[in-house]
C-alpha cells in the first residue's frame, strides 16, 4: 500500500455532498439560445471562425486557438449564429466577453466526428488533437491540456498523478462522474501516460466518495491496467493540484516551477474523460458535468450545454423561493454569477443557489488580533496576516517578501479568520494590482525606449542630413573648381603652353596664368563653357545622391523584415494578399516566402 | 590654550582631507535621483507637463524648476510617488485626470498625409505616404501629441474601458459603521 | 446575495468567542484567588471591568468606531481581569481605576485599539502602577486574613485605614526582603521551611491560585487557542535559569518550583506571553518569545529592584517582537530543504 504524505494545514468545513449523488448524471435539455463565449481558457483568446447567420454543426470548431497555449471552442448544438457579439461573462467582474449566440435548431445534429488511435500516432498530433478539440483542465483553472502534456526535458517524469479529489463542499460532478463512466475515465488517463510516460499513475480520491473508488478500481483491473487508486484523507483543500501531489508523492511544487520539473504532473478525472472523447470518438468538449445543488429542491447533476444560460439551467433544479444569488464553483474559491443570462462555461463545475440561512451575510470585519489561525490553515505555509497588513496598506512590495504569488486563494484562512477579515480578496486585491502595475511598468519601459530610439533616429537623420548637404556643398565645390579648370585647360589645349610653364592644376591662379596669355580667347571660352559644365555636374552629383541614397535604403530597408515572428510573417502575408486582391499591389515580395498559398 | 587650538585645527584638517577623498573617491555618476523620477513618471512622452518629454521634465523637477504635479497621464498616485520620493509636499494635479486612452484612427478618413506619424514620440503608427495609417494600439501611450497635426481630424482617443484583461479585485470595502 | 468573494463559507469563529474562552479560562484562577484571599477580588474585578468598558466606549466615541461591535468584543473585559488579578486584592479603588485607564486609554487605543498595540495593556498598566506605587502595588494581604469582607471593601474605597496587619508583602518579596537583609547569614531552604509563609512548595496560598491558572492555561490549550510554544518556552526559560541557580547555590537561591507558582509566573505563561496581538506570531518566534521573557523574568525577580519580573520581562520582549518575527518567517511550501 502507499504511504500518504500530509499537507499543513487545511480545514474541514461541511461537505454538503450527499445532496446531490442520489440521482445520476442527467442530459439537461436543450435550451432555448446558446451564449459561447470565446475566451474559456487560459492563454490566447480564440479566433471566431463563424458570423451571424451562419448554420453550425454540434462540435463544429466556432473558434480557432491562438498561440500554443489556447484551446479551441466548437458549437454545442446544431442551429445557427445569431451574432458573434459581447455578452456577459461567466465571471465576477460581470464584464462582457465576445461570444457567439447559436440559436439550437433542435436536432443536436453532430457534425463529423474523426476518431483517431492515439497509439499509432506522433505524440505532437495527439497534443494537437487535444487543442483542436478545446480539452481544458475542467477543475476549475481551465489550463489548456495539450499544454500540459509534454515532459520535462530534464527531469525523467515519475508521477502522473490523477485528481479525483473534489475537495470542496457541495460539488459531486467529478464523483458522479467517476461513478458512472470510470471505464472512460482510465482510458483517458491511459492516454495521458502514453504521452508523458511516468513511472506510476496515481489516481486520488477523497475517503468520501468510497462509490467513486470502487468503480475506479475495477475499472483499471477490467483494463489491465496498472494504476493505483487512493483514498486520500478528505480534508479541504486536498484537491488542489499542489496538495494532492503533496499527499501521493511528498513532492512540493513551489509558485515559482513546474510540476513537471520535479518530474510530476496532475490532471482531473474530468479531463481524462473529455481526452479520451475527444481522441476515441472525435468529440471535441460541448458539454461538462455540472453540478445543481443548494437551496434548490432537486439538487442533481446535470450533463450540460457549454454556453447554456444560467437561468435556464437553474430551472432544472427548481429553486427555492428565498433563493438570493447562485454561485458558480464551490462556496470555498467560486464566485457569485453577475447576471441571470451569464452562460455555463467549461469551467463551470458547480452551481450553488445561495440563501441567507445556507450563507449567512458576512459579519462585519474587525481588526486583525494576530491570532495566528490563518496561518495554522494555510495549506501553503504562509503568514496570510503578515500579506493582509501590507496588503491593506497598499505596500505590494511586502506582500511579494512574503510570497502572496504562493497564495492559491483557497480560502482556508478567511473560513477561519474569528475577525471575519476577508483576507483573500485582499490578496487577489493585491496581487491584480501588482500585476497591473508590472503591466504598467513594462509598458512605460517600452514607451522610453520607443521614445529614445525615435529620438536617436532623428538625430541621426538630422546629422546625415546636415552630412549630406556638407558633402553636395563640397561636391559642388569641387565641381565648380573642376570646371574652371578644365576651361583653363580646354583653351590651352587649342594653344599649347609655352614650354617650361607649369601644367595646369585647375587652380585659379593658373587660371589667370594662362588667362594672361591669350585674354580674350580665355574669357570668351571660359563664359561659353562653364554653365553648361557646371549643369552637368550638378545632374551628376543628384544622380550620385540618388543612387548613394538608393544603396542606402537596400542596405537599411530590409533590416525590419528580418527574424520576423511566425505570427508576424502571418499579419504580412495576411496584408499582402489582402493587397494582391484589391490590386493594390502586383505581386507579393520575392523574400516571404510565407505569402505564398 | 594653543595645543587645544591646534589639535582641533588638526582634526578639522584631517577630517577635511578625508571627506575630500571620499567625495572623489565615491563619486556617484549622473544624477541617481533623476533617474528615480523619471521611473515614476508614465513615459508617455506627451509633453504635457510643458517639457519636451518625461526625461527632461524630471531633470526639471530635479533642479527644482518645475513642480512635481504637471504630469496629468501619471495622475493622483503619480504625484504622490513623486512627494514621497522627494519629500515633497502633495498637490493636487495641475489639469485634470483623464482615463487612459489609445489613438485611433479613422481609416475612411485618413489621407495619408504622415504628419501624425512624425508627431507620434513612440513610432506607435504605421504607414506611409498616400497610405493609409493606423495605430498600434499596444504601443500607444495616449499621449494625444498625433491628434493636433491632423489635418482631417481623423484620429480620436477613445477611453480603454474597463474589460476583462485589465479588470482588477477591488479593494475590500470595511462597512464598520453601517452595523453599529 | 450580500456576499462579494469567495469563500462564502466561514467557521463560526469570532473575536468575541475567542475572549469569552479567555476569561472562562481564568475563572479556575480566580475561584482559588477567593477561596485563599477572600472574595474581596471580585470587587476589584468589577471596578475594573466597569472602568475598562466606559474607557473602551469613550475612546470609540472619540476614534469614530461603531461602539457595539468593539465593546462586546470581549477585548476590554480580558484586559481588565488580567489587571485586577495582578494588582494587589486590597488596591485602593482608585488604583485599579488608574491602571485601567492607563491600559485601556494609553497602552490600546493611543496604539490603534484592538489589534494593534504593540505592548500587553495589562503588563503596561502593571509596570506604570509598581514604578509610580511601589508601596500599595506590594502588599497582599495574609493568607487566611481575619477581616470581613465589608471591612477590607472600605479599605479599598479608602473609608478604613491601611493597616499593616492586614497586608504585606508576597513570599517572592518576602524571600527578596528577608536575604537582603540577612545578607547570607540565613539560608533559602531554611526560610521556604516556613510553611505559614511559603506553603508546601511556593508560598503559602499562592500555589493553589498559579495552579489554578495553569489548568485555565491548559483549557486553552486544549481549545487551540494558543500554541504550546510560548508558554512552555517561558516555563523553561524560568526553570533553567532558577535551576542553574538554585544548583550552583541552594543557599542563595529559591528552587524553579517556588518560582514557577509564585508571583505572576503562571499566569504570565498561560495568559500574557500568549497575548497573539503584542507577541511573536512565528512558531519558532514564540520559542524565543518566551524562553526569553522566561529567563528575564527570572533575573529581573532576584537580582532587579522590583518583587516580581513578569511584566517587565514581557514589555522588554514585546518590543524584540517585530525583530524575532521577521528573523523567523517559516519556509514556505515547496522551499523548504532547497537551498
Amino acid at each position: 500500500m502507499l504511504s500518504l504524505f500530509k499537507f499543513k494545514g487545511g480545514v474541514k468545513p461541511q461537505t454538503n455532498k450527499t445532496q446531490s449523488v442520489s440521482e445520476p448524471i442527467a442530459v439537461a435539455p436543450l435550451p432555448s439560445r446558446l451564449f459561447v463565449p470565446l475566451h474559456q481558457s487560459i492563454g490566447g483568446t480564440p479566433q471566431p471562425l463563424v458570423q451571424a447567420g451562419d448554420h453550425v454543426l454540434k462540435g463544429q470548431m466556432i473558434g480557432a486557438a491562438d498561440g500554443w497555449i489556447s484551446s479551441a471552442v466548437h458549437a454545442p448544438t446544431s442551429g445557427s449564429v445569431r451574432a458573434v457579439a459581447e455578452h456577459i461573462a461567466a465571471h465576477p467582474s460581470g464584464l462582457t466577453t465576445l461570444s457567439v449566440e447559436i440559436e439550437p435548431d433542435g436536432k443536436d445534429e453532430w457534425g463529423e466526428r474523426t476518431p483517431i488511435d492515439h497509439g499509432a500516432m506522433a505524440p505532437e498530433t495527439v497534443r494537437e488533437r487535444l487543442r483542436e478539440a478545446g480539452v481544458v483542465g475542467l477543475g476549475g483553472a481551465v489550463f489548456p491540456t495539450h499544454g500540459k502534456l509534454t515532459a520535462s526535458k530534464t527531469v525523467p517524469m515519475e508521477e502522473l498523478v490523477i485528481n479525483g479529489a473534489e475537495c470542496e463542499p457541495f460539488i459531486t460532478c467529478d464523483d458522479l462522474l467517476m461513478r458512472e463512466r470510470a471505464e472512460e475515465v482510465i482510458r483517458g488517463v491511459g492516454i495521458f501516460r502514453d504521452l508523458l510516460q511516468p513511472k506510476r499513475v496515481l489516481i486520488g480520491i477523497e475517503d468520501n466518495k468510497p462509490e467513486a473508488v470502487a468503480a475506479l478500481q475495477a475499472a483499471v483491473a477490467k483494463l489491465g491496467e496498472h494504476f493505483e487508486v487512493v483514498a486520500v484523507p478528505t480534508r479541504y483543500p486536498a484537491g488542489g493540484a499542489k496538495q494532492l501531489i503533496r499527499v501521493l508523492t511528498g513532492k512540493e511544487v513551489p509558485a515559482a516551477k513546474r510540476s513537471t520539473d520535479l518530474g510530476v504532473q496532475c490532471f482531473n478525472v474530468a479531463t481524462a474523460w473529455t481526452a479520451w472523447r475527444a481522441v476515441a470518438h472525435g468529440e471535441p468538449v460541448v458539454s461538462r458535468i455540472v453540478t445543481l445543488t443548494g437551496n434548490v429542491e432537486k439538487p442533481r447533476n446535470w450533463e450540460a450545454l457549454i454556453g447554456t444560460p444560467l437561468a435556464e439551467f437553474v430551472k432544472l433544479g427548481a429553486p427555492k423561493a428565498d433563493t438570493n444569488g447562485y454561485l458558480m464553483g464551490g462556496p470555498m474559491m467560486g464566485f457569485e454569477m453577475p447576471a441571470m443570462d451569464a452562460p455555463l462555461v467549461k469551467a463551470t463545475n458547480c452551481i450553488i443557489a445561495g440563501s441567507p440561512t445556507l450563507f449567512p451575510p458576512k459579519a462585519p470585519e474587525m481588526p486583525c488580533i494576530r491570532c495566528g489561525e490563518c496561518a495554522k490553515v494555510c495549506p501553503h505555509e504562509l503568514q496570510p496576516f503578515e500579506m493582509y497588513w501590507f496588503s491593506r496598506a497598499h505596500n505590494f512590495g511586502k506582500t511579494q517578501e512574503y510570497h502572496i504569488f504562493d497564495c492559491i486563494e483557497c480560502g482556508c484562512c478567511s473560513f477561519v479568520c474569528p475577525s471575519r477579515i476577508p483576507l483573500v480578496q485582499y490578496f487577489r486585491f493585491a496581487k491584480s494590482e501588482i500585476w497591473a502595475r508590472e503591466k504598467e511598468k513594462n509598458a512605460a519601459d517600452q514607451a522610453k525606449a520607443r521614445f529614445e530610439w525615435k529620438t536617436a533616429r532623428e538625430e541621426r537623420e538630422k546629422a546625415e542630413k546636415a552630412e549630406k548637404l556638407a558633402k553636395a556643398a563640397a561636391a559642388q565645390a569641387a565641381k565648380k573648381a573642376a570646371e574652371a579648370a578644365a576651361a583653363a585647360v580646354a583653351p590651352a589645349g587649342n594653344e599649347p603652353p609655352p614650354a617650361g610653364e607649369p601644367a595646369p592644376t585647375g587652380a585659379p591662379s593658373t587660371n589667370a596664368a594662362s588667362a594672361n596669355a591669350s585674354p580674350v580667347a580665355v574669357a570668351v571660352t571660359a563664359n561659353d563653357a562653364a554653365p553648361l559644365d557646371a549643369e552637368a555636374a550638378k545632374k551628376a552629383a543628384i544622380a550620385a545622391a540618388l543612387e548613394r541614397a538608393r544603396a542606402q535604403r537596400a542596405a537599411v530597408a530590409p533590416k525590419n523584415t528580418d527574424h520576423l515572428t511566425a505570427a508576424q510573417a502571418r499579419e504580412i502575408a495576411a496584408v499582402d494578399a489582402l493587397r494582391q486582391q484589391t490590386g493594390l499591389e502586383a505581386a507579393p515580395p520575392a523574400d516571404n516566402g510565407e505569402t505564398k498559398p | 590654550m594653543i595645543t587645544a587650538i591646534a589639535i582641533m585645527a588638526l582634526g578639522a584638517v584631517v577630517l577635511g582631507a578625508l571627506l575630500g577623498y571620499a567625495s572623489i573617491k565615491f563619486k556617484v555618476e549622473g544624477d541617481p535621483l533623476v533617474e528615480k523620477i523619471e521611473a515614476i513618471l508614465p513615459q508617455t512622452q506627451c509633453g504635457q507637463c510643458g517639457y519636451p518629454g518625461c526625461r527632461p521634465y524630471a531633470e526639471a523637477i530635479n533642479k527644482g524648476e518645475a513642480d512635481i504635479n504637471l504630469c496629468p497621464p501619471g495622475g493622483m498616485e503619480g504625484v504622490q510617488r513623486l512627494a514621497d520620493l522627494l519629500g515633497r509636499e502633495v498637490k493636487p494635479l495641475d489639469a485634470e485626470e483623464k482615463p487612459k486612452a489609445v489613438a485611433f484612427i479613422d481609416e475612411q478618413t485618413c489621407i495619408g498625409c504622415t504628419l501624425c506619424i512624425q508627431a507620434c514620440p513612440v513610432d506607435a503608427i504605421i504607414g506611409a505616404a498616400k497610405q493609409m495609417h493606423t495605430i498600434v494600439a499596444d504601443l500607444c501611450t495616449g499621449c494625444e501629441l498625433c491628434v493636433p497635426p491632423c489635418p482631417v481630424e481623423c484620429i480620436s482617443m477613445p477611453v480603454i474601458g474597463e474589460n476583462l484583461d485589465n479588470w482588477k479585485w477591488k479593494y475590500p470595502v470595511i462597512e464598520l459603521k453601517k452595523v453599529a | 446575495m450580500e456576499f462579494t468573494t469567495s469563500p462564502y463559507l466561514l467557521k463560526n469563529a469570532s473575536v468575541q468567542r475567542v475572549m469569552l474562552q479567555v476569561l472562562a479560562a481564568l475563572l479556575p484562577g480566580i475561584a482559588a484567588y477567593v477561596w485563599v484571599f477572600g472574595s474581596i477580588i471580585l470587587l476589584q474585578l468589577v471596578i475594573a471591568t466597569v472602568t475598562a468598558l466606559l474607557a473602551e466606549a469613550a475612546m470609540l466615541k472619540l476614534r469614530e468606531k461603531p461602539l457595539g461591535l468593539f465593546l462586546s468584543d470581549g477585548s476590554a473585559i480580558v484586559t481588565a481581569w488580567l489587571i485586577a488579578l495582578t494588582f494587589p486584592p486590597l488596591s485602593p479603588w482608585w488604583l485599579i481605576v488608574t491602571g485601567t485607564l492607563f491600559a485601556i486609554v494609553i497602552a490600546k487605543h493611543l496604539y490603534g485599539g484592538l489589534g494593534q498595540n504593540p505592548f500587553n495593556p495589562a503588563m503596561v498598566a502593571f509596570a506604570a502602577c509598581i514604578v509610580s506605587f511601589p508601596a500599595l502595588m506590594s502588599q497582599w494581604p495574609a493568607v487566611g486574613l481575619q477581616v470581613s469582607v465589608a471591612d477590607q471593601a472600605r479599605v479599598v474605597f479608602g473609608l478604613l485605614p491601611r493597616l499593616d496587619a492586614i497586608s504585606g508583602a508576597t513570599p517572592l518579596d518576602t524571600l527578596k526582603t528577608a536575604l537582603k537583609l540577612d545578607e547570607g547569614s540565613i539560608s533559602v531552604t531554611q526560610l521556604l521551611a516556613d510553611q505559614t509563609v511559603y506553603g508546601f512548595f511556593a508560598g503559602r496560598g499562592w500555589e493553589w491560585v498559579t495552579g489554578g491558572y495553569l489548568l485555565g492555561g491548559l483549557f486553552l490549550l486544549w481549545r487551540g487557542l494558543i500554541s504550546w510554544h510560548a508558554p512552555t518556552a517561558f516555563i523553561a526559560g524560568l526553570s533553567l535559569f532558577s535551576g542553574a541557580l538554585w544548583l550552583y547555590n541552594p543557599a542563595q537561591f529559591a528552587n524553579p518550583m517556588f518560582h514557577l507558582f509564585s508571583g505572576g509566573a503562571m499566569l504570565g505563561a498561560w495568559f500574557i506571553v500568549t497575548d497573539p496581538v503584542s507577541g511573536c506570531t512565528t512558531m519558532k518566534g514564540k520559542l524565543i518569545f518566551g524562553f526569553a521573557a522566561g529567563a528575564l523574568a527570572y533575573l529581573i525577580r532576584v537580582f532587579g529592584g522590583y518583587p516580581d519580573g513578569v511584566a517587565f520581562a514581557v514589555l522588554l520582549m514585546n518590543i524584540c517582537v517585530p525583530i524575532i518575527d521577521h528573523y523567523t518567517q517559516p519556509a514556505i511550501f515547496g522551499m523548504k530543504d532547497r537551498s
